[in-house]
């Protein structure tokens, strides 16, 4: 089943409380997805030259503080790490690219979530409202967030399974549906050049979308990509660094509300995850229509 | 247990942020009193919530004031459900008489494989709706999404805007009245005439629905060709 929720905000008090909001919408979702919880934030960005990077470790005894040397050892400046749960996010005086080859070269037992400006990721094998608490999303303010809930169904239930999914520098992935050509689409991406960590078929959609994007297609190209290279149902929202896209295949089997007030854009599988918002009774209410992109503040988007 | 009030018009009411769906559903699956007392029941605050006044069997007369999840009035027999807000996947599903109103708009799956009674939708209804209808009739006041009628066996749906995508695929004998556009027809699926009794079966469905401001004679119907009821080789690519 899946639940996917997306939120981004118009107003700065609703910027100060997205994350307590999202984690209100991952709550009601917890039951469309029990097994494991994820969310991407779109917050404080990085200082021009400067890149943001997410890691989770699998250990039960991170040495973070140990990794900020080294980081200011090689790039010179590193800021200490914010530490959530399982998950830190460093912000280092350096290109993404740069980040990301000497912590998978140095520091290979680490897990890159995601890079870039101001993109966060956070997801876990665990039951969403514990997962909201754990991390407390609640403390955490931003301009837009995804979040994702999971009932496994094609892959095994892990952190690297959970959703979002990255896609490329401040680009992430949720999905609600299952796809049925993903080993096969994985295999060509593979022979792109493409690397999957996962039998997962989403990560194989995240990895179709960075590939696309890294062959020079926009978002909204590759996006509509989707519709004749993916076989499967599928909702997707896509979360940019200035908004979000949301996807539902041309059958529209899985989900998808969306609402819009003078304070917030909000989507999710079903109503009742944004019926939890303030001003919901007075949204502007719409079920997005199959095989059409939606996006807000995606500038990004058609470039 | 929920605290239904009762009211000097012997209005029984719940409030979903307090009541459960289940203690709801539970005073609806008995049957109200002889003399009508506690008939009439309002819910409040339903808040997207699944499953609501499901499997009703009695004379009741719901008002639920807001947004509901999925499968609100399924099942529904004998009882007038009123949804003042939107539903989610398959509202009505499996209605066996009654009738259900819905204010808003009905997400995919409206109406399915409903036996008996009335749905009436004033927005629009998306995907799927009337899937497998097996009697019951169902009036859009708006337009409907694609595979409207998929498989659809009996009973009439009447859709006072346009239809989507495949409208009325492998369609068996339900009737399809369509006054507006219609995206494109699905296998077996054929414009019919409209005689002047099915301008009147238009006119008391909508009536019946509500909809006194729609002219019947302005409908299209469309039904099956019948042409896949038995099994032939060349027709093996529309099965």
């Amino acid at each position: 089943m899946c639940g996917i929720a997306g939120l981004y905000t118009k107003s700065a008090t609703l910027r100060e409380h997205l994350g307590a909001h999202l984690a209100d919408m991952l709550e009601q979702l917890s039951d469309r997805g029990p097994d494991s919880a994820g969310v991407a934030f779109y917050r404080d960005p990085a200082p021009p030259g400067w890149c943001k990077v997410s890691l989770h470790s699998p250990s039960p005894t991170p040495e973070w503080e140990a990794l900020t040397a080294e980081l200011e050892v090689e790039f010179g400046e590193a800021s200490p790490p914010e530490v959530r749960a399982t998950h830190a996010v460093f912000t280092i005086a350096a290109e993404a690219e740069d980040a990301e080859i000497w912590l998978s070269e140095r520091h290979p037992e680490l897990t890159l979530m995601s890079a870039g400006r101001s993109i966060e990721i956070y997801k876990e094998a665990d039951l969403p409202t514990r997962f909201v608490k754990r991390f407390a999303l609640n403390e955490l303010a931003g301009s837009h967030a995804l979040g994702h809930t999971r009932m496994a169904t094609e892959s095994r239930v892990t952190t690297a399974g959970s959703h979002p999914f990255s896609t490329g520098l401040d680009l992430c992935l949720v999905h609600n549906g299952s796809l049925s050509n993903h080993n096969r689409l994985r295999r060509t991406l593979q022979r792109e050049g493409m690397v999957f960590r996962t039998e997962n078929d989403s990560e194989v959609a995240a990895g179709y979308l960075t590939w696309r994007l890294r062959e020079g297609a926009s978002l909204e190209e590759a996006l509509e990509g989707c519709l004749s290279d993916l076989d499967g149902f599928y909702t997707f929202a896509v979360g940019t660094a200035d908004g979000f896209a949301v996807l539902r295949d041309p059958i529209a089997c899985k989900p998808a509300v969306m609402a819009e007030t003078d304070e917030w854009v909000a989507m999710a599988s079903e109503y009742r995850a944004i019926a939890v918002l303030p001003g919901a009774e007075d949204a502007v209410l719409w079920e997005p229509a199959p095989g059409h992109v939606y996006s807000w503040g995606t500038a990004s988007l058609v470039a | 247990m929920a605290t239904p009030e009762v009211t000097e018009e012997a209005v029984q009411s719940f409030d979903l942020a307090v009541d459960t769906v289940r203690e709801l559903n539970q005073t609806l699956h008995s049957p109200p009193g002889s003399d009508g007392a506690g008939a009439r029941v309002l819910v409040r605050n339903p808040g997207g919530r699944h499953a609501v006044a499901v499997g009703l069997d009695a004379p009741y007369e719901v008002e639920i004031e807001g947004h509901v999840g999925y499968y609100c009035a399924g099942m529904n027999k004998l009882a007038t459900v009123r949804v003042r807000g939107n539903c989610g996947v398959g509202v009505a599903e499996n209605m066996m008489s009654g009738m259900v109103v819905v204010e808003g708009s009905a997400s995919q799956s409206a109406g399915a494989t409903a036996r008996g009674g009335l749905l009436a939708i004033h927005g629009d209804a998306s995907a799927r709706c009337g899937i497998s209808l097996k009697g019951a009739d169902i009036v859009v006041r708006g337009s409907v999404g694609h595979m409207a009628a998929f498989m659809a066996q009996k009973g009439c749906l009447v859709v006072c805007g346009d239809a989507g995508d495949s409208l009325g695929d492998s369609l068996y004998e339900a009737r399809l009245y369509v006054r507006g556009s219609v995206a494109g027809l699905g296998a077996d699926c054929v414009e019919k005439e409209m005689r002047s009794e099915h301008v009147e079966q238009v006119r008391a469905l909508l009536d019946g629905a509500g909809f006194d401001d729609v002219d019947p004679a302005e409908f299209r119907r469309y039904g099956s060709a019948r042409r896949l009821y038995n099994f032939h080789i060349d027709n093996l690519g529309a099965y």
